[in-house]
């Protein structure tokens, strides 16, 4: 009898559906509705479908779903919820950093990540740690102004 | 940054409306739609270059799955995707012109098999495979027989000012150069996505597009419709850039035959491998200069020979070819001009519109020619430049009028004053005469190769010629809703430009109330009237203008009770004039300048080249946004960076080699510094609060600046683009 596959997703364990060989991108869209989520390559060069796994940003689209047992994984829909997050919200939307928006979510988990090892980025640092997820709109300028105007959350920076 | 003028208030930038449910992750792209009992579609391509089917050999397939091709086409419908001309099939009845041509498309419940199955299909295609052309000298000597009629050629147009041949003949001096631009490939991040169903019984397409009009009249042509009977919905867009606005007609075209068949919803979503292989691309191109000097030295006669590669279909190559031949003489006023354009037929994907649409590569060629100009005359780059800067009241090349004040002089003392360049420029030609003894061969030292280069370019906004009156005729409506709120109902559409903020912002300004109270929702083609495409710069200054027109009226009657509409439709500016079968006169209703200036660091080991800097300045009438005009100033010279030194695309045997992201990159955020930039207000009198188009101009000027740079630190003349770091290799060892 096979066991089933335990994870965390946003803050709730959860068993994994169906066969553990698909691709974590397609169980977290079409399973669990996390549509933040977006395909953009497939081939994990983009960063449109960056997600966290303990902490660690992860491109969903080249992870099969197995691999996430007994991991905590989580996505913009529970990241956009934390202080840090609506900062983060902010810092894009008022700074010019969301033009057409469909790296956007994956470029906000990506800060997210930043910010939580490193709270006060400066711009290399931020362009450095936005550097896997691509983006043809903006030349990204005003991302990195936004997220370095962010103020210092203190606070759960695990 | 700065404003050297003093801002009006609509420049005063707000919150994007769109900004934070995509910040948030909540927008729905058409991928984040659900459509219950959704389908899934697979375009099956001939995997060879060029030449015929001999049997297709299609395998038994499974149930509920069903492949659909030409025959499926009904009676009074057409196997062609309408753009201009109706070239291009929606499915090959046996000829292939490129790789990856749709041959068929396999609809079905599960999307692994369907892949499993689009595989074979595929693979038992029998072919008669022929030589193909793959070069526009490959196309011009017509290799492996004529693709397109008996000549390869699409369109072959001349422009004529003055007198050239005489002119020419009576020149003491001449000088030629030669340039060529290569492929590019939009990569909007989203890929081209659809889904097509029945709704009431009217076909129903929710599309990732630019053009919601031309999805329309595309189905509506291969099904044998009326266009009123075809329902077209703009999903919000993942970036388009061009890419987005006739490609979607190509694959719509696919699914809404498949809707003869069954209901649907049918999904195609092509995967990012698919969409690099077969979808547009930026056309390669050509360009040939001759320049007669007289006794003085003066350039009297300037002969121009553009020819782009269209590919494998015509699409709208006449009109990329139009603007890159509007282009050719950039800012400059010639007494004496010919200029030639042809686009030509190969076996490489069809070419098509890409931000710029033409400007880019006539204007690179132009720039480094007139480099050429003045290094073979022996005078300063930009003393030449500014003897022959067009200024208001100036006669353009198609013998239309500059109307309005060129801002170029005082633009470019700016530019020059925040890069330092004068004082640069020359510190560089210093060092390169101490290295002179060494040559620049690189063995010698591993110090960085300084370079600095400016380009001065314009960019016309809107339809070219009359287009505007006689093609498009954009009609706009504003609704005043029961509840007092002002609706916009158009056909333009949001893709990452701003729209959806800047026409909230523009008729919010007329009717003195909050652009948030404006609504902006409706991408409906059964809803909305045509206003046109959303291109060619065309979006603010014309229908932006139409908007604050219509709003006006509206002026004072927001409490009336009920709900009722307004109305405005395009008319041509009265002092604009066109013949299009000279193609002379006013080729675009209004232009918008730029200086651009970068600086580069080349390594003389690898021959990598690292942008120190870059500053912009722009004159667009006036900005409705300020940081979205911004973003589209970065974003637009990030992406003309990624064409100008990084983005190679080849199919030396007509599959392209770049096949992946990892094979064609694009910039990332590490690649290039921030870019300075100042915006000179001129506002226009036919655009809203006076404001030009944007989108494209700051594409335009990166690709000669970058060369010019690269010209300059490395002491050899570019007359290509992509600057790879292969190419300065070549030109550095070239004897």
């Amino acid at each position: 009898m096979k066991n089933e596959i335990r994870f965390s997703l946003n803050g709730k364990e959860e068993t994994l559906p169906g066969d553990p060989r698909r691709r974590l991108i397609d169980v977290l869209r079409e399973d669990f509705g996390l549509t933040s989520i977006k395909e953009g390559c497939g081939e994990g060069e983009c960063g449109a479908c960056s997600i966290l796994v303990d902490g660690r940003v992860i491109d969903s689209c080249i992870l099969p779903a197995g691999a996430v047992e007994d991991r905590t994984v989580e996505t913009l829909e529970s990241i956009r919820e934390t202080e840090r997050g609506e900062k983060i919200v902010q810092a894009l939307t008022r700074g010019g950093g969301v033009q057409c928006g469909f790296c956007i979510p994956g470029m906000a988990v990506s800060i997210e990540s930043l910010l939580r090892t490193n709270p006060r980025p400066d711009e290399h640092a931020i362009r450095e740690g936005i550097s896997g997820n691509l983006c043809r709109c903006t030349g990204y300028q005003q991302i990195v102004e936004g997220v370095a105007a962010i103020e210092h959350v203190e606070g759960d920076n695990s | 940054m700065s404003h050297p003028v003093e801002q009006h208030p609509v420049t005063k930038t707000v919150e994007r409306v769109d900004a934070r449910e995509k910040a948030r992750g909540e927008t729905r792209y058409l991928a984040d739609i659900p459509f219950p009992g959704r389908l899934f579609a697979r375009v099956v391509r001939a995997r060879i270059v060029r030449g015929e089917v001999v049997a297709r050999n299609t395998p038994s397939l499974p149930e509920g799955y069903i492949l659909v091709t030409a025959d499926d086409i009904p009676a009074g419908g057409k196997n062609c995707v309408r753009m201009i001309e109706d070239d291009w099939p929606v499915f090959s009845e046996g000829t292939v012109r490129y790789y990856g041509e749709p041959l068929a498309l396999l609809v079905g419940p599960d999307r692994a098999t369907l892949a499993h199955l689009t595989e074979q299909c595929e693979r038992a295609v029998e072919f008669r495979q022929q030589e193909a052309a793959l070069t526009i000298e490959d196309a011009l000597l017509c290799r492996g027989g004529a693709i397109h009629g008996t000549d390869n050629v699409y369109c072959d147009y001349q422009v004529v000012k003055g007198d050239p041949d005489g002119a020419m003949a009576g020149a003491a001096r001449t000088i030629e150069g030669e340039y060529r631009t290569g492929f590019q490939e939009h990569v909007y991040i989203e890929p081209q996505s659809l889904v097509g169903t029945r709704e009431e019984g009217r076909v129903t397409i929710y599309i990732s597009t630019q053009c919601p009009f031309y999805v329309r009249k595309a189905v509506a042509t291969a099904l044998g419709l009326p266009q009123e009977e075809v329902v077209i919905i703009q999903t919000p867009t993942g970036g388009g850039f061009g890419g987005k606005e006739h490609y979607p007609d190509v694959l719509a075209t696919t699914v809404a035959v498949a809707l003869t068949r069954i209901d649907g919803p049918i999904e195609l979503i092509l995967d990012r491998m698919e969409d690099l292989e077969v979808t547009s691309k930026r056309h390669p191109s050509r360009v040939r200069y001759k320049a007669g000097l007289d006794e003085a030295g003066r350039i009297s006669a300037f002969d121009v020979d553009i020819a782009f590669d269209g590919g494998a279909y015509e699409s709208s190559s006449r009109v990329v070819l139009q603007r890159g031949m509007f282009s050719s003489n950039s800012v400059y006023e010639f007494p004496h001009v010919r200029v030639r354009g042809r686009a030509v037929a190969t076996n490489s994907a069809p070419s098509d519109a890409f931000r710029g649409f033409g400007a880019p590569q006539g204007l690179f060629a132009a720039e480094m020619f007139l480099s050429r100009l003045a290094r073979e005359i022996g005078v300063d780059d930009l003393d030449l430049r500014k003897d022959y800067l067009l200024q208001q009241g100036s006669t353009t090349m198609t013998g239309g009028r500059i109307h309005e004040e060129v801002k170029l002089p005082e633009m470019l003392e700016h530019v020059l004053r925040v890069s330092d360049y004068r004082r640069k420029r020359e510190a560089y030609a210093a060092a390169a005469r101490d290295n002179g003894a060494n040559g620049t061969d690189g063995a010698a030292s591993a110090k960085p190769l300084g370079g600095i280069g400016l380009a001065l370019f314009k960019h016309g906004s809107a339809f070219t010629g009359s287009g505007e009156q006689e093609i498009i005729k954009a009609r706009v409506r504003i609704r005043k809703r029961a509840d007092g709120r002002p609706e916009l109902l158009v056909s333009n559409v949001e893709i990452g430009q701003g729209v959806l903020t800047t026409f909230c912002k523009i008729v919010a300004q007329v009717l003195e109330i909050p652009y948030t109270d404006v609504v902006y929702d409706d991408h409906n083609t059964s809803h909305v009237p045509d206003s046109g495409p959303t291109c060619a710069s065309r979006s603010v200054a014309v229908v932006g203008y139409l908007l604050q027109e219509a709003a006006k009226k509206l002026k004072g009657r927001l409490h009336e009770p009920g709900e009722f509409e307004v109305e405005q439709v395009y008319k041509h500016p009265e002092h604009l004039r066109w013949d299009a079968g000279t193609l002379s006169g006013d080729a675009y209703p209004s232009y918008s300048w730029g200086v651009n200036c970068i600086e580069v660091a080349v390594d003389p080991l690898t021959w990598e080249v690292d942008v120190r800097g870059v500053w912009t300045a722009y004159e667009l009438g006036r900005a409705i946004d300020e940081e979205i005009v911004r973003g589209q100033i970065i974003g637009g010279a990030i992406q003309a960076l990624g064409y100008a030194g990084l983005e190679k695309m080849e199919n030396p045997e007509g599959r392209f080699l770049q096949r992946t992201m990892a094979d064609y990159c694009i910039p990332t955020s590490l690649d290039y510094p921030g870019v300075d930039y100042a915006l000179f207000d001129n506002p226009y009198p036919w655009g809203p609060f006076g404001a030009k188009g944007g989108g494209e101009v700051v594409f335009d000027g990166i690709g000669p600046a970058y060369a010019a740079a690269v010209q300059q630190a490395i002491g050899r003349e570019v007359t290509r683009l992509p600057v790879t770091p292969e190419y300065i290799s070549e030109l550095v060892h070239e004897k």
